[in-house]
C-alpha cells in the first residue's frame, strides 16, 4: 500500500454503523433462544476462573474453542462477510484458533496460577459474559443486538483473554495471538464507528499484553531484593 | 453509441416498477434538468452529478435497507441522474445496485461506472461484477486506486477495442498518488480519471485538472463531502450571502456547485442513503453555477469555518 501514512482507520470502514447494528440485531434475532444457553455457559466459565481447578479450566478452554468456531461459522461467514470482505479472511483464523484451543485443552494442566492472574482472568470473563451483552441495550439498541460470548466474536475474544490468564506462559502465548489481533482490529473498527464497545476491546488487549510484562518486572524486583549484598573488598 | 437522456423513459420505467409510488407526488413533479457536461473523448453529454455507492450501498442482505437503496436510485433517475459508480471493494454494493436496477426494470439512462480492483485475474473480476449488475456491458471501467494498473489498462483497452466497453479510466482518492496518476494521464489515452476534489481538498487544481483539460480526459470527483466530514463540520453554520443568487439552500449544494463548476470536472458522485439528499444533490447542478471569483469566495468562506 503506497502512501500508507496518509490512511486513517476510517478509510477501511466499509459499512455504515446503522448497517452493522442492524446486522447484529438480525443475527441475534435469528439465534434466539440460544443466547440463554450462551449466558449460562458464560456464568459457568466465570465459576471456572474463580475456582481455578485445572480440569475445569481445560473444559472451559475447549468450550471457548467451540465458541470461536461457532462465531466464525455463524457470524463471520454467515453474516458479516456480506458487508465486510475482511470477514472472509478472519473466519479461517477463528476456526484455527478454536481447533487449537480444543487441542490444547487435551493436555493436562499441573496447576493454575492463583491470586492476581486469576482475579484478572475472572474480571475479563465477568465483562465478556455479563457486562458486554448489556452494552447494546444501554446504548439504545434492541436487546436482539446484545452480543453474548460463544455466539458473537467480540465477547468470545475478551473471554478467551481472561481464561488464558490461568494457563502456563507457553500455551498462553500461542493462544493469545488471535484474540489480541481480533480485539485490536475490531476495537479500531468500532472506535471508527464511535461505538463504546471499542474501549472494552482495546482495554482488554492492553491489559492482556501488560500482564506478562508486569509479572516479569515483579520477578526481576524480587530477584534483586533476594540477591545477597556484595562482600566488601578485602 | 451514446445513450441519450430521456426523462420520460425513466419515469415510465419507475412507474412500471412501482418504485416511483414511494416518491411524494410533489417530488415527482417536473424539476429542472441538471447541468450536462461533455465527455471530451466522444462529446457525449452526461449530468454533472452522479451517485456514489461507497459505504451507503453496502447493506448486505438487509431487506429494508435494500429497499431504501432502491428508493434512492429511483429518485436519482427521476431527477435526471445517470452515472452510478461502484467497485468490488465496496462489499455488497455491487449486488445492491444490481438488485436496484432490476427492481427499476433497468432504467435506460443508466451510465454504469465500475472498477477493477485485484492484483490477479482482472477479466474474471470484471465478469463477476457485470453479472452482479445484470448489465450487458459497462459504460466505464476504471482501475481502482491504480492497483496493478498496467495489466488492467491493457485489459480495459482491449475490451474497448472489442466493443465490450465504452470508456476506460483510472481512479485515486484523497489526494494519493497524484504524481503517478499524472504520468499515466500523459502516457495513456484515458477517457476518464477519478479523483478527490472539493473546496478544501484542492490539490488537483494544481496539475491534474489542467492536464485533464489539455489531454481531453473527463474527470469524476469522488468524496465531494469528505465522506460526510465536511458537511458535518459545516452543519449549523449559516450559509454565506453568495449562496442565495446561486440557488443553493444547503452547504452540500454549495459544495457541489463549487465542484461541478470547475471547467475540467465532468461529474461529481456524492453517496447518500437518503432520497431527499439525492434530489438536493441533483438540484445543485440544475441551478446557476458560480463563476471563478465566486468559486474562490466559496472556498474562502468554508476555509474560515
Amino acid at each position: 500500500m503506497s502512501e500508507w501514512w496518509t490512511y486513517r482507520p476510517s478509510d477501511f470502514l466499509l459499512f455504515a454503523p446503522r448497517t452493522y447494528y442492524r446486522l447484529l440485531e438480525h443475527y441475534g434475532a435469528g439465534l434466539w433462544p440460544w443466547q440463554i444457553a450462551a449466558l449460562a455457559a458464560g456464568v459457568a466459565l466465570l465459576a471456572v476462573a474463580l475456582r481455578g481447578r485445572p480440569g475445569e479450566v481445560r473444559l472451559g478452554l475447549a468450550l471457548l474453542g467451540a465458541g470461536w468456531i461457532a462465531a466464525a461459522w455463524l457470524f463471520l461467514w454467515g453474516r458479516l462477510a456480506s458487508i465486510a470482505w475482511s470477514a472472509d479472511y478472519a473466519a479461517p483464523a477463528f476456526v484455527a484458533q478454536g481447533a487449537l484451543m480444543i487441542l490444547l485443552a487435551a493436555i493436562p494442566l499441573s496447576a493454575v496460577p492463583t491470586s492476581k492472574p486469576q482475579r484478572l482472568g475472572a474480571s475479563a470473563l465477568l465483562v465478556a459474559a455479563l457486562a458486554y451483552p448489556l452494552l447494546a441495550p444501554a446504548m439504545g439498541r434492541p436487546w436482539a443486538a446484545a452480543e453474548v460470548l460463544l455466539l458473537f466474536p467480540d465477547p468470545t475474544a475478551i473471554a478467551t483473554l481472561g481464561l488464558l490468564a490461568l494457563l502456563p506462559t507457553g500455551r498462553r502465548a500461542v493462544l493469545m495471538i488471535a484474540p489480541l489481533g481480533w480485539c485490536a482490529f475490531q476495537g479500531m473498527t468500532l472506535w471508527t464507528m464511535g461505538a463504546p464497545e471499542a474501549g472494552v476491546l482495546l482495554g482488554a488487549a492492553v491489559v492482556a499484553l501488560l500482564l506478562p510484562l508486569a509479572g516479569s518486572l515483579r520477578r526481576r524486583d524480587r530477584a534483586a531484593r533476594d540477591r545477597p549484598p556484595a562482600s566488601p573488598a578485602a | 453509441m451514446p445513450t441519450t437522456l430521456d426523462r420520460r423513459t425513466v419515469a415510465a420505467g419507475l412507474l412500471a416498477g412501482g418504485a416511483a409510488a414511494a416518491l411524494p407526488r410533489a417530488a415527482r413533479a417536473q424539476a429542472p434538468a441538471p447541468l450536462a457536461k461533455t465527455i471530451p473523448s466522444t462529446e457525449e453529454k452526461i449530468p454533472a452529478v452522479g451517485l456514489g455507492t461507497w459505504i451507503t450501498f453496502n447493506v448486505g442482505d438487509d431487506a429494508d435497507l435494500r429497499k431504501d437503496c432502491v428508493a434512492v436510485m429511483a429518485a436519482f433517475f427521476e431527477a435526471g441522474g445517470r452515472m452510478i459508480d461502484s467497485s468490488p471493494m465496496y462489499g455488497s454494493a455491487q449486488a445492491v445496485v444490481g438488485a436496484g436496477l432490476k427492481a427499476l426494470e433497468n432504467p435506460k439512462p443508466l451510465f454504469s461506472a465500475e472498477k477493477v480492483w485485484t492484483s490477479s485475474d482482472g477479466p474474471a473480476q470484471i465478469e463477476a461484477t457485470r453479472k452482479l449488475w445484470g448489465v450487458p456491458r459497462f459504460d466505464l471501467l476504471q482501475v481502482h486506486n491504480l492497483l496493478n494498473w498496467e495489466a488492467h489498462l491493457d485489459t480495459l483497452f482491449a475490451m474497448k477495442d472489442a466493443g465490450k466497453l465504452r470508456y476506460v479510466g483510472v481512479t485515486t482518492s484523497e489526494g494519493r498518488r497524484h504524481g503517478e496518476l499524472e504520468k499515466i494521464m500523459a502516457a495513456k489515452p484515458l477517457d476518464f480519471v477519478q479523483l478527490t476534489y472539493n473546496p478544501v481538498d484542492r490539490e488537483a487544481e494544481r496539475r491534474l485538472l489542467p492536464l485533464a483539460r489539455e489531454r481531453g480526459v473527463a474527470v469524476i470527483v469522488n468524496r465531494p463531502f469528505q465522506q460526510g466530514d465536511l458537511t458535518g463540520r459545516l452543519e449549523g453554520q449559516p450559509l454565506p450571502a453568495l449562496a442565495e443568487p446561486l440557488g443553493g439552500t444547503t452547504w452540500a449544494q454549495l459544495i457541489l456547485k463549487f465542484i461541478v463548476s470547475h471547467p475540467a470536472v465532468t461529474c461529481a458522485i456524492p453517496a447518500t442513503t437518503r432520497v431527499d439528499h439525492v434530489r438536493e444533490n441533483l438540484a445543485a447542478a440544475a441551478g446557476p453555477l458560480p463563476d471563478e471569483s465566486t468559486r474562490a469566495k466559496i472556498a474562502a468562506e468554508i476555509a474560515k469555518l
